[in-house]
């Protein structure tokens, strides 16, 4: 628009006026508005499903590289129907909600103590630094030894990746709360838990949430990890089992699976931010 | 480093501040400062950058300690600082009832809000005020603790000029009313003749200089005498 209104000089302008009388502004070429630019981030990704079909139906691609996506639906109902997928799913998240309370409940009391006390830092924070600094899945062949292969195991890994995130943004927030605000909280003559309780824990909440949606991704991701080493039951059992078999439909529903379970996670993560950070004017949006 | 804040009984001034001493390290802000404010008397503290008066200011709210003499000072004085310092996740009521022992918080918030005008902002949030309106919750939020001692820091500061001759009316209104004792630190010498019963200069540390205003007339020469003690007139004639 600004760029068009520069590009006329004074002198056209006073043509165009002249020809279309007082409301001849110059028109804009494209004009999409909010629907229609919706609409064409979906075309792609919409294509290349299509693209996908079409070759995988014309016998472009093996079926046994790639099979069609209808194909996948297909598999996916008559899995439900069957009851196994159901069943492993309700499973695998069953584990990742288990392992996510133990490891956000200790990320989350540990990085409370840390960002309160100092002393509690002095003792806690370089341990748990350290820990922090391996990859957690390179503690996976050790957890398989402590544990063996199954619930436990699994679910100690998801808490274990869990955790970090979960402290480090606990004790972040509370650190960067204003002291400004806590010091009108003593003035407002506000005991130590009410201070924690209306200040402190409410200026915490952005960079909790913070690591909450880190902590999701990383809980999926420690989730597939160790169900594709071994399980007899879940998504990623589903999936090592058709291996066996080269049920590559069944390989790539598990995988759509995941994703879109992904994508559940992080819609919840956003809903909770709208809803707990309405007064934030970067999350709750105009009101 | 200990704290002889004691409190005061009913029918006595609102603070007594007898021989107060604080120094940072070596350096002393304050030293002997001697001050008494009435119930319902509205002192303004003037004085340069870095003479001690915010710090005797942040002594009297029991913000930090004291290095001697003593303080008669009621339990909680309310203050009101340069910033609105709201809690930007509460509602205007949550806000102004923050640390408000009593059964109707809402109610008692819903008052005070009205009292400085916006009683039909009680579910607002914060970040939807202008800085006069912020200013003027944080008053609110000051006054619904009834408070024997207001301590206003330079409240005014960050406002528009036309906003901070509302903002005056309206403190003058709610002092008036409510009658605590005010202690007003600012810069602004206008402000301090406009609202106050009774100006203070502090320099090293001390109350330098003192001024009771008597209404209007005498505010030209008042202006001119202050400016000298501040050391602003004098400048400008050597200059």
């Amino acid at each position: 628009m600004s760029n068009l209104e520069q590009t006329v000089s004074p002198v056209e302008f006073e043509d165009l006026k002249r020809k279309d009388g007082a409301a001849a502004l110059p028109r804009k070429p494209f004009e999409l508005g909010r629907r229609g630019l919706q609409l064409l981030s979906w075309l792609a990704p919409v294509t290349l499903l299509i693209v996908w079909e079409v070759l995988a139906q014309a016998g472009w691609l093996s079926p046994h590289v790639l099979p069609a996506p209808s194909k996948v639906v297909r598999t996916a109902f008559k899995l439900v129907t069957t009851g196994s997928l159901l069943n492993d799913l309700g499973i695998s998240l069953l584990r990742a909600v288990a392992g996510f309370a133990i490891g956000g409940g200790i990320g989350f009391a540990l990085g409370t103590l840390v960002g309160f006390s100092r002393i509690a830092e002095a003792a806690i924070d370089r341990s748990v630094q350290m820990i922090r600094a391996i990859p957690f899945l390179a503690a996976l062949p050790l957890v398989i030894v402590w544990l063996g292969v199954g619930e436990a195991e699994k679910i100690f890994l998801v808490a274990l990746g869990v955790t970090f995130p979960i402290y480090i943004n606990t004790t972040l927030g509370i650190r960067q709360v204003d002291p400004k605000l806590i010091e009108l909280g003593r003035i407002q003559g506000l005991g130590t838990l009410e201070l924690i309780r209306r200040i402190i824990l409410p200026g915490a909440l952005p960079s909790i949430l913070t690591g909450v949606r880190y902590a999701l991704a990383t809980a999926w991701l420690a989730l597939v990890v160790a169900e594709t080493i071994g399980a007899q039951s879940g998504i990623g059992f589903l999936a090592m089992d058709a291996r066996e078999f080269l049920r590559t439909d069944v390989i790539v529903l598990t995988i759509v699976i995941y994703a879109l379970i992904g994508v559940a996670a992080d819609a919840i993560a956003r809903l909770l931010e709208r809803r707990l950070l309405a007064w934030h004017p970067n999350y709750g949006g105009a009101r | 480093m200990t704290l002889h804040v004691v409190p005061s009984s009913v029918a006595s001034p609102a603070v007594v501040v007898t021989n107060l001493r604080r120094a940072y390290g070596s350096r002393i802000v304050i030293d002997k400062l001697n001050l008494r404010i009435e119930r319902g008397e509205f002192v303004a503290l003037l004085g340069e950058s870095g003479c001690g008066k915010t710090t005797l200011l942040r002594a009297l709210a029991g913000l930090d300690p004291i290095d001697g003499g003593r303080i008669v000072a009621p339990r909680r004085p309310a203050v009101v600082f340069q910033e609105h310092r709201l809690l930007p996740w509460d509602s205007l009521w949550r806000n102004v009832s923050l640390g408000l022992q009593v059964k109707d918080p809402r109610q008692r918030a819903a008052a005070a809000l009205a009292e400085v005008g916006l009683g039909d902002r009680l579910d607002d949030w914060p970040r939807n005020l202008s800085g006069g309106q912020a200013q003027r919750v944080a008053l609110a939020r000051a006054l619904v603790q009834q408070p024997e001692l207001l301590l206003l820091d330079e409240p005014f500061a960050a406002l528009d000029a036309l906003t901070r001759i509302r903002m005056h009316d309206l403190v003058r209104e709610l002092v008036a009313s409510h009658r605590p004792g005010v202690l007003l630190v600012t810069h602004d010498v206008d402000e301090a003749i406009t609202l106050a019963d009774r100006i203070l200069v502090m320099r090293e540390g001390r109350i330098a200089f003192e001024h009771r205003t008597k209404g209007d007339g005498a505010s030209r020469i008042a202006r001119a005498e202050l400016l000298t003690e501040l050391g602003v007139v004098a400048s400008h004639q050597t200059a």
